[in-house]
């Protein structure tokens, strides 16, 4: 239940991802970095230090590190790139494509100031459209951790899977919640909360906020049943299912374009498997702009009221639908 | 010394396989392939350290990477015919279930090839990477890259030509196909390279030259360029080379640069082309 995860701290995701960099580059010596002129946004300092011949410094070249990754890849090195995601996704896509997903090498790709909560430096930088760029190209792994803890196991896991991930991570100081030794599962939601009126299926910041909506709902007499997707592709598929045969309406929660994102996986697998009424908390069709951060996430539309109110309306569509 | 005889023996073949693979399908990029060839065949059959079967990781030995892929005709015959796979399997070039598409790839598992290219202006930044992995191993094989002279207009080049000498990769040798055609016509009208030979000095590489259809030529010079290796600098030979050499009336500007022969073409260039192992 909710109360299994407690808020015990505030740190940004990013900072998990250069805390795992570190310990899976102590656990395996094949882990390698590289990083296009980004070391401090990155939080890659401490493995740099520790690990000096093992990283490659790009300078503002990102093609140029896609493929150089891919071809340490080959000796059986395990690269992980670090840059903005909007750099280590739209920027680069053929290279990702060609040299890394096609060419299936196992590179790890390491995105961070992902979405709206890159704040300030506003819609250039702000990439709401790395999920799905990701998921589409065949054979890669996409992963959207929530927070600190669960970026840095989900940034050791990845060095035991062969194979090209994608790992999304972000720049905000955000709430901890997650166990600090709870094994990182590709591929396997997290049930945080069992309801029955409805489930709510939110991945990366937005587990929070989902967390606020749920214990909301609660006072109102609603219970909500709550599964942290971390891993967008490959989805689990039993997890949704079987919340959803249960309660037999859903919201999904990202911050990240509604097209595309965790929200049409959800609907894909459920128009297919389990005709279910959806509500999407997502960014609609649309760029974002400069600004802080929670200020961003209410005008676009990703707070916890949004997700209360989400649900309001998918339960009214289920009763008018007689689902 | 490798058999100048031999290796001239071998290129005919070679350039018979390019043809009759392009012909087959109806597809395929036959005029870089046939300039390419003695280059290819000087790498695979005189300079190349390599064992079989083919391993991906390619550890204690040397590594090619082809960043214009859509040569992969040439690519596939020198292959097949130093043993990577059999030679029959060259008559499923470009057709549906084959191991050789139409552009390089790792998908099908085709021993030989680390890396999908064909998309242009990668192979140099992988070939970097793997250089780079050599070096963290204390493995002392080298890195051969072959690219294109338009590819050169790809920017991602660029970057991996400053890299390359900034991290002072002294176990990559690149050659340059300098035919100076690209698909709408001499590069020159296209897109001017300007002096070459000035950029990639001022980027920080040690620059060569050679006639690449001049099979001494070719052997002295990439002796040469492995004798340049271990002085903290990389090695680039910019290759001339005659789009389509070999076949006198594919050796005209970039018109062949992806067509295939007919069946009258085909003959015609047969006759040019001696049959010296035995065709597919």
């Amino acid at each position: 239940m909710l109360t299994d995860f407690p808020i015990t701290g505030k740190k940004a995701t990013r900072d998990g991802f250069g805390d795992g960099l570190l310990m899976a580059g102590q656990q395996n010596k094949n882990v390698v970095a590289l990083c296009a002129d980004l070391l401090g946004s990155l939080k890659m300092n401490a493995f740099v230090k520790a690990f000096p011949e093992r990283f490659v410094q790009v300078g503002i070249a990102e093609a140029n590190m896609m493929g150089i990754a891919a071809g340490l890849s080959i000796a059986g090195k395990i690269p992980y790139t670090g840059t903005f995601a909007n750099f280590s996704t739209g920027r680069v896509y053929d290279q990702i494509r060609q040299s890394i997903a096609y060419s299936h090498k196992n590179v790890k790709i390491c995105a961070s100031h992902a979405g709206l909560t890159l704040g300030e430096d506003g819609a250039t930088h702000q990439i709401l459209e790395d999920i799905g760029l990701m998921k589409m190209l065949p054979g890669m792994t996409v992963i959207n951790p929530c927070d600190y803890n669960q970026t840095k196991a989900a940034t050791i896991a990845i060095a035991e899977h062969y194979g090209p991930v994608y790992l999304r991570f972000g720049r905000p100081s955000w709430p901890i919640f997650m166990p600090e030794n709870l094994p990182f599962e590709i591929g396997k939601g997290i049930l945080m909360n069992e309801g029955s009126d409805v489930t709510i299926i939110a991945t990366g910041h937005l587990v929070a906020y989902a967390m606020e909506a749920v214990k909301k709902l609660n006072d109102e007499g609603i219970s909500a049943e709550l599964i942290n997707i971390h891993t967008i592709k490959p989805l689990d598929e039993e997890i949704v299912l079987d919340s959803v045969s249960k309660t037999r309406c859903v919201v999904t929660a990202e911050e990240h374009q509604r097209n595309g994102g965790l929200g049409d996986s959800i609907a894909q697998l459920l128009s297919r498997k389990l005709p279910t009424p959806q509500e999407y908390v997502a960014v609609n069709d649309s760029f974002g702009e400069s600004g802080v951060p929670e200020m961003l996430l209410a005008k676009y539309g990703l707070t916890s009221e949004n997700i209360t109110m989400a649900v309001e309306g998918v339960l009214k569509r289920r009763e008018v639908m007689h689902f | 010394m490798a058999d100048i005889q031999d290796l001239k023996k071998i290129s005919s073949q070679v350039r018979r396989d390019i043809v009759r693979m392009v012909h087959q399908c109806q597809s395929g990029h036959p005029g870089g392939s046939l300039g390419c060839t003695d280059f290819m065949v000087a790498l695979y059959f005189h300079f190349l350290r390599y064992r079989l079967p083919f391993s991906m990781e390619g550890h204690g030995e040397d590594m090619f990477f082809l960043s214009n892929g859509h040569i992969s005709p040439v690519w596939y015959s020198v292959l097949a015919r130093s043993g990577f796979f059999q030679t029959n399997e060259l008559g499923t070039f470009r057709r549906i279930n084959s191991r050789l598409q139409g552009h390089p790839t790792t998908h099908e598992g085709l021993p030989g090839i680390r890396v999908a290219s064909g998309s242009l202006g990668q192979g140099l930044s992988v070939a970097i990477g793997a250089a780079l992995a050599k070096r963290l191993d204390g493995d002392q094989n080298m890195i051969y890259v072959l690219t294109g002279d338009g590819e050169l207009e790809e920017g991602q080049v660029w970057e991996a030509i400053m890299s390359a000498a900034h991290y002072k990769l002294d176990n990559i040798i690149v050659t340059v196909d300098w035919n100076g055609q690209q698909i709408d016509g001499p590069t020159n009208e296209v897109m001017s390279l300007g002096d070459l030979e000035a950029k990639w000095k001022s980027f920080g590489w040690k620059v060569l030259q050679m006639d690449g259809n001049v099979i001494e030529d070719v052997l002295s010079t990439l002796e040469e360029a492995k004798e340049q290796t271990g002085k903290k600098q990389p090695i680039v030979i910019l290759m001339k080379t005659v789009m389509g050499y070999g076949v006198d009336f594919m050796m005209q500007g970039h018109h062949w640069h992806g067509i295939a022969p007919n069946d009258e073409q085909l003959s015609k260039a047969l006759s040019q082309l001696e049959e010296t192992l035995g065709d597919y």
